[in-house]
């Protein structure tokens, strides 16, 4: 009978890993242009090999026991073995002790790495090539299904298009326009995740020219798989100059053209927007861009008052919708199938890609004014900019 | 327009168009299953079993007989699950650059929200379900569960969950929205089709079974064990079993609670995780993760329990350190709560947070460790003999530390930032739930078979089983974890870097290597079958078991045992054997026993009737569903007829058939 395992057979699957792991080394993840990716290729470069410490002597071990003691091949048999004291000790010790190790790495490293907290320039290994100076800042939109690129200090946003200064510290503020993206450009940083109504930050630094990719990480719907855009390094003059040619274009991210954005399209060619409204990125964030819609904090304000304004005094019923006059409630109120007529029911769509509601972007005429509503700035200022 | 409005009424949203008869794979498929389904009502009808079925294994309360028909349950789900994963691999294989491969995002979608669903609801679960209600009351050494209608109820629960994920292949569509099915894809909004309706109900319907068997065997184990058996003489087995339920008794309405608010968000508009109105998405993502993570130990727990048995019978030796093992499944049911956040570090909780919750996962580890520690030092100085299941406990020893270690390191929250999302993440839970709870589960089977049915399961064909599971997982995942390092992504369908393409073509080799395997997992269970006298297992014992199920006869008959063992030590029937106690062969008393019911199937079918008429919005038909459901159960509440008592004459008969087998085995 086949008493005997063969373990030999096991010990070429055992090398591919490796072969493929150097085969990795020279990709996005394990050579990055920025240093907060090298930063965290690092921690796994020690994380791995600490739990390797146990990790490999298990492995050993494992192999050398089954071998060693397969019946009838020599082996001291102890049906009686079944307790020993010190052996527990070390075999809760040991893994504990590498994971005090690795838990105090994880804890000093989350801070230091935490996406929200600025990088401590002094701290990189580029200080020679980082001055102090104010981080970029970037707002990040994942629109379905692209990315939407804001740089309020230069008055323009791009379409899948990033480009950074090496050595500068970028700071990333980004939301959603409907789905949960997650922003990751591997050469660059971590990621972070996208959501519509929420704002996350994302602290990084390019350290190397160069075109990159980026993409989303987390499925959003029918056109992620092509939702990727463009990373380009460059230093300053280059960035100087990108920004001159995007002003060049002409084009200006108004209302009219960011409504035509937003509607979902998949593989999306790189643009160029002139001119972008300084207050858009807030309303996307609020879920205001639509005239007429009040803003989340607005929102959120009325029912503060409607609730005393005193967060510690709360009354009973603070905050409910109230019948009659309460204020147009946030976004369009979706219907549950079950409130629908049986004319409205037959509606099978064989495709999740999404019908817009024909009258859905259609601005009222008249914005009401004694709301505080915050309505789209007019094409002739964005001109103007 | 009338005419119209009432086909709405009648059928609801359901029309021809609803039927995908412009798919050629799912009319391809829908055939065959037709096929299939015809030859098996063919055969059924012709060998006049159709009684037979209905009286025997339909309505049975028998917890061997529902462990086994969770098991076949699981199985046909895993062979659906399967052909859904080697869709994607195929689909990954050749999508790059201009070639946009053969599945349109929408199908490609539904593939992966089905093989995900699939395989961890139908495929893992009843396996464990089915495998617990099979050995661990024999182990404790009861006559049956606790409840054994509701076990009934619980096995047909989930069957009907099943039926209708299976109906979502050939009427209308399933979700795409992943196999938690995430808003805000599955919003009403963004998904108004049937998909994610599907979802809800199915595992709605499905979740309530797990739930109440879960109830069930929490109760079995801690009243129903034979006397003498204090908590720590309990085989091991029992003990993880008895953890795994608990913490599904704990979890389950986390995730039926989630769901139910997604379908108030569906059906009648509520906004709990609309992206307006005050809703939150991130938080149906918490929910469902509350539930997530506790379900991997839910499903691993039992796997330990059974490489623990084996590795102790194959061995020869007691298991190593009874107690820290049992102390090490306490540790880890309790932190598996603690976890949860570690599935999304990168939305961005904050420093201090994403420490807390990586620092516990990695504390996990630490028992988990002790575990492998312990199976290790049972084979040091033991005999160890190399039979199919002891060598999935080696395969599974070797294969399951990679997925351990890879673990740990995506609880190191800056390593998770690049490592999230990615295909290194999808390797690390298939390294963990193939190498870990696949492979045990196989283990199982191979283990419990001779005493579910008899005789043993043919080993040539389970050593192709074996090397097709084994060698095709480490080739189907090994590139998975290279390219996932490379930064490739999960879920995508398409990818421009034709450099990649050599590595998803390996996997896709793999996955062909792990088909055979299951190919040949079905042959060797056809072979088996066939070859069954050759194979009788006579004795009871036919691997020198230490439990106590090896102490009745295989199969053992419906009461399990004539007399209630009385147990005295760890390893009751190793203990027994040792001491050369006899079993008594006379005074034999009546036995107290459960009485066959259909109301299960009847409830579950209604159930399943419910859930096809909220997904397709018949609510004449949802409503007709609902209030039978209702009666029905009031109406069971009344049967009184659910017992009977085994005659003295008829035990003496059954034990005088199986007592030659068995002490001319012994």
């Amino acid at each position: 009978m086949l008493q005997r395992f063969p373990f030999r057979r096991l010990r070429p699957a055992l090398l591919v890993p490796l072969l493929g792991l150097l085969a990795a080394c020279d990709r996005a993840v394990f050579n990055p242009a920025g240093d907060v990716a090298r930063q965290q290729r690092d921690i796994i470069y020690i994380s791995t090999g600490l739990m390797l410490l146990i990790i490999v002597p298990v492995m050993v071990l494992i192999v050398v026991f089954a071998w060693r003691y397969r019946k009838g091949k020599g082996g001291t048999y102890d049906p009686h073995f079944d307790h020993s004291t010190a052996l527990e000790l070390v075999i809760w010790s040991a893994p504990l002790l590498i994971i005090i190790i690795l838990g105090a790495l994880t804890w000093s490293s989350t801070h230091l790495l935490d996406p929200f907290r600025p990088i401590d320039v002094h701290a990189t290994e580029h200080e020679a090539h980082a001055p102090i100076e104010q981080p970029l800042r970037v707002q990040v939109v994942s629109l379905d299904w692209k990315w939407l690129f804001i740089y309020p200090d230069q008055g323009i946003a791009t379409v899948n298009e990033l480009a950074l200064p090496v050595n500068r510290q970028v700071r990333f503020d980004l939301t959603s326009t409907n789905m949960m993206n997650t922003f990751y450009a591997p050469t660059l940083a971590g990621m972070i995740y996208v959501m519509p109504g929420m704002q996350s930050t994302l602290h990084a630094v390019l350290n190397r020219p160069g075109n990159y990719e980026g993409l989303s990480a987390n499925y959003s719907g029918a056109g992620f798989s092509d939702m990727r855009f463009q990373l380009k390094g460059v230093d300053q003059a280059g960035f100087d100059a990108w920004v001159a040619q995007a002003k060049a274009s002409g084009r200006a991210l108004d209302l009219a053209a960011y409504e035509q954005l937003v509607k979902p399209s998949e593989k999306v060619p790189a643009m160029q927007f002139a001119a972008v409204d300084s207050d858009l990125y807030r309303r996307i964030l609020e879920r205001c861009v639509e005239p007429g819609t009040p803003c989340m904090t607005d929102l959120m304000e009325h029912d503060r008052m409607r609730g005393g304004g005193n967060p510690h005094d709360v009354r009973p019923g603070a905050g409910m919708p109230q019948r009659g006059n309460s204020m147009p409630m946030h976004g369009s109120k979706p219907e549950g199938a079950m409130l629908r007529s049986p004319d409205e029911k037959g509606e099978m769509v064989n495709t999740n890609r999404f019908k817009a509601p024909a009258d859905h972007h259609k601005a009222p005429a008249q914005p009401p004014e004694d709301r505080k509503i915050s309505a789209a700035t007019p094409a002739s200022v964005v001109a103007a900019a | 327009m009338f005419d119209q409005s009432l086909a709405k009424t009648i059928f609801g949203r359901l029309t021809w168009e609803s039927f995908p008869y412009h798919e050629p794979i799912l009319v391809g498929t829908f055939a065959v299953v037709v096929l299939l389904g015809l030859a098996i009502v063919a055969a059924v009808t012709k060998f006049k079993l159709w009684g037979w079925l209905w009286r025997e294994w339909l309505t049975s309360v028998d917890h061997k007989k529902i462990g086994v028909m969770y098991i076949i349950l699981a199985i046909v789900m895993l062979l659906r699950g399967f052909s859904d994963a080697l869709m994607m691999r195929a689909q990954q294989a050749i999508a790059f650059g201009p070639n946009e491969g053969y599945l349109p995002a929408h199908h490609f979608d539904q593939v992966f929200t089905a093989h995900g669903t699939i395989m961890i609801f139908f495929v893992a679960i009843p396996l464990i379900s089915g495998i617990i209600n099979l050995v661990m009351p024999l182990q404790i050494g009861a006559r049956d569960v606790a409840f054994p209608f509701l076990n009934s109820l619980s096995l047909w629960l989930t069957v009907a969950g099943a039926l209708l994920v299976m109906a979502s292949l050939f009427i209308g569509e399933f979700s795409t929205a992943g196999w938690l099915n995430y808003v805000p894809v599955a919003n009403l909004q963004n998904s108004p089709g049937t998909g994610p309706d599907y979802y809800l109900w199915s595992l709605q319907i499905a979740g309530l079974g797990t739930t109440l068997s879960a109830i069930n065997m929490v109760t079995t184990i801690i009243k129903m064990r034979a006397p003498g058996m204090t908590m720590m003489k309990m085989p091991v087995f029992c003990w993880t079993a008895l953890c795994s339920q608990t913490l599904a008794i704990a979890i389950f309405p986390t995730l039926t609670a989630a769901f139910a608010m997604l379908m108030l968000d569906r059906y009648l508009g509520f906004n709990f995780f609309t992206n307006d109105l005050g809703g939150n998405p991130m938080m149906y993502w918490n929910l469902v993760w509350v539930w997530g993570h506790p379900e991997v130990y839910v499903l691993v727990l039992p796997v330990f329990g059974i490489y623990s048995e084996i590795t102790s019978t194959f061995t020869g030796k007691r298991l190593f350190g009874y107690s820290s093992m049992v102390y090490a499944t306490v540790v880890i049911t309790i932190l598996s709560y603690l976890v949860w956040l570690h599935h999304f570090f990168t939305m961005g909780s904050g420093a201090s947070v994403n420490s807390f919750f990586g620092i516990a996962t990695m504390v996990i580890s630490i028992p988990t460790g002790a575990k492998i520690f312990n199976w290790l030092f049972t084979m040091y100085r033991g005999s160890i003999r190399f039979e199919l299941p002891m060598m999935w406990v080696v395969a599974f020893m070797l294969t399951f530390v990679v997925g351990g270690m890879t673990g740990v390191l995506l609880a190191v929250p800056p390593a998770d930032f690049v490592l999230h999302n990615s295909l290194f993440l999808v390797a690390h839970f298939h390294n963990v739930i193939i190498g870990g709870v696949v492979f045990g589960l196989f283990a199982g089977i191979e283990y419990w078979w001779p005493k579910a049915f008899g005789f043993k399961l043919d080993r040539k064909w389970g050593l192709v089983h074996f090397w097709g599971w084994v060698i095709g997982y480490w080739v189907a995942w090994t590139p998975i974890y290279i390219v996932g390092l490379m930064g490739t992504t999960r879920r995508v369908r398409h990818l421009d870097d034709p450099t990649l393409q050599p590595w998803f073509v390996i996997a896709a080799i793999g996955a062909v290597i792990i088909a055979i395997g299951i190919a040949a997992f079905i042959i060797q269970i056809a072979v088996s079958i066939r070859n069954r006298d050759k194979l009788r297992d006579t004795t009871g014992d036919p691997w020198d078991g230490r439990t106590l199920e090896w102490s009745t006869s295989s199969p053992p008959p419906p009461y399990n045992f004539a007399f209630t063992p009385v147990v005295h030590d760890l390893d009751a029937w190793y203990d027994m054997k040792q001491r050369n106690a006899g079993r008594p062969k006379d005074g034999y008393l009546p036995i107290h026993m459960p009485r066959n019911t259909g109301m299960g199937v009847i409830l579950s079918g209604l159930a399943l009737v419910l859930g096809f008429a909220m997904v397709w919005y018949i609510w004449w038909l949802a409503a007709l569903s609902f209030a039978a459901l209702i009666a029905a159960s009031i109406a069971h509440t009344f049967n009184r007829n659910r017992d009977y008592y085994v005659p003295v004459d008829e035990v003496e008969r059954t034990e005088r058939g199986r007592q030659p087998l068995l002490t001319a085995g012994a």
